[in-house]
């Protein structure tokens, strides 16, 4: 094919004068059992894609994208958590070497060398040979950052209670958080005793779950205020018997309401 | 008719070597999975594509209902989850994509690197290959903070504390990103918003262009 200086054009156009005939090349040239891309390959890559695709359909029907309540910078019970392709770096800032007055370690020195190393490996890595047997250092290197990246992750997601984080998240409507009567009398007793674990508009946290949409009467409210249950220790309500009664009064209202 | 047509437009921007530089070529052997099956490791570059193509036709509609201030960002995206008609499908194509295109894009950067096949002379794809990665990776990080739900926005505080952290240009970097020094809020959205959907992308069709036509230049690497 002619390119560039050879062609002739129509007059001043850039419009050719011979007209090629649009056969293919000549791939005499390629050894072995090649196969042309346009459309016999290209139909397989296409059913490969295909099968692809259905998989993929699948993982996103069978889970929904979840999605949280709404951001609320003052919630200081939230644990943040990154998304899990940044959980080794998140792990990473945990050790000792690599927090505190060494942070540049972890956020700087470390990942630097490991992907500057990788950006530049086939200026490291320069000799001939291709096959893993002889390049062991650039291979070893690889399979010691792999193996470090995994046992990060893997550290860091172990850790996390992934079911009860889901749970304490649910989305909550902005529109539908139920109005909290500040000026209750029971308020103030609620925010001295409850208001840390189960959250300022009793929505729930980390360490206590939501007291709206409860099935409880008002006794067992009390009871379980003085007593505990389940997880939640007793004696986390510490007050007059007329103050018990308020708090009960109060956590009750804002069900009713809720309701 | 199409023969005609074809060769009208031919006849006037000689698309026939286009085509060919894009199209015409030989599948060599070794990548073949129908003829050697242990071929299918050659498939991760081009479904890491197909992944990045899902990702951005499911942006693209996501757009249509998505709002970039703290007010309704949260609203629309449980909007669009809820009520908009296999809108859940399109957010969970995205948002699934992302991990997906991660995972793919992984196992073809160890494909090549186990197979050496970054050695002369494709040093420069290598590289555009690993700021491709970086620039999706960076997509990954812009893009969850979008949604503005709780996740999100204490992920997107860590972020900025790391970035912060940095020496030197730690302060700017993060006033850069979250549009001030201290708060992280509507401007930070915003600024998120912009790099995700238009800064990014925008370098990263540009590296895919280049990455592509090394590729095409300098044809796949031969048998181990």
């Amino acid at each position: 094919m002619k390119k560039g200086k050879g062609m002739k054009f129509v007059g001043d156009s850039r419009i050719s004068v011979e007209r090629k005939p649009n056969k293919s090349k000549d791939y005499s040239e390629y050894p072995g059992r090649t196969e042309a891309f346009w459309p016999n390959f290209l139909l397989k890559e296409w059913l490969v894609g295909a099968v692809f695709l259905v998989g993929f359909l699948c993982l996103t029907l069978a889970h929904p994208s979840p999605l949280e309540g709404v951001a609320d910078p003052t919630d200081a019970a939230y644990i943040p958590l990154p998304d899990w392709y940044f959980l080794f770096l998140y792990e990473l800032l945990k050790y000792e070497f690599a927090s505190g007055d060494w942070v540049i370690m972890g956020i700087l020195v470390l990942p630097g060398i490991a992907f500057g190393a990788m950006f530049l490996a086939p200026f490291l890595d320069n000799g001939p040979g291709r096959r893993p047997p002889q390049r062991p250092i650039a291979v070893g290197m690889m399979l010691l950052a792999m193996v470090s990246v995994i046992w990060l992750t893997y550290t860091s997601a172990a850790a996390v209670d992934w079911e009860s984080r889901a749970e304490a998240n649910k989305p909550v409507h902005p529109d539908e958080q139920v109005e909290i009567d500040t000026s209750h009398e029971g308020y103030a007793v609620y925010e001295n005793s409850c208001l840390s674990c189960h959250g300022g508009n009793l929505e729930g946290g980390a360490a206590g779950p939501a007291l709206t949409g409860i099935e409880y009467g008002a006794d067992e409210i009390a009871d379980i205020a003085v007593n505990g249950i389940g997880t939640m220790p007793p004696d986390q309500f510490s007050g007059t018997d007329e103050e018990l009664d308020q708090l009960v009064d109060f956590i009750l209202t804002v069900n009713e309401e809720a309701n | 008719m199409l023969q005609k047509i074809y060769d009208w437009i031919d006849d006037r921007v000689d698309i026939t070597p286009i085509w060919r530089d894009i199209a015409d070529h030989e599948v060599p052997e070794h990548v073949n999975p129908a003829h050697h099956f242990s071929a299918f490791v050659y498939c991760f570059g081009g479904l890491t594509f197909f992944v990045v193509v899902i990702q951005i036709l499911s942006g693209m509609f996501l757009t249509m209902y998505y709002v970039p201030d703290i007010e309704n960002a949260w609203r629309s995206v449980h909007y669009l989850q809820t009520e908009v008609a296999h809108g859940q499908i399109v957010r969970g194509m995205h948002h699934w994509g992302a991990s997906v295109v991660v995972v793919m894009l992984l196992l073809h950067t160890l494909r090549v690197f186990f197979q050496g096949a970054y050695k002369k002379p494709r040093e420069l794809n290598w590289m555009v290959g690993v700021l491709l990665f970086f620039v999706i990776l960076g997509l990954g990080f812009t893009g969850y903070l979008l949604p503005w739900d709780n996740k999100a926005f204490f992920a997107t505080q860590v972020g900025l504390e790391i970035a912060q952290q940095v020496p030197f240009i730690g302060e700017e970097l993060k006033t850069l990103l979250a549009g001030d020094p201290n708060i992280v809020g509507a401007q930070t959205l915003t600024r998120f918003f912009a790099i995700h959907v238009f800064f990014l992308p925008a370098a990263l069709f540009a590296l895919l262009a280049v990455h592509f036509i090394l590729i095409r230049r300098q044809g796949i690497s031969g048998p181990l």
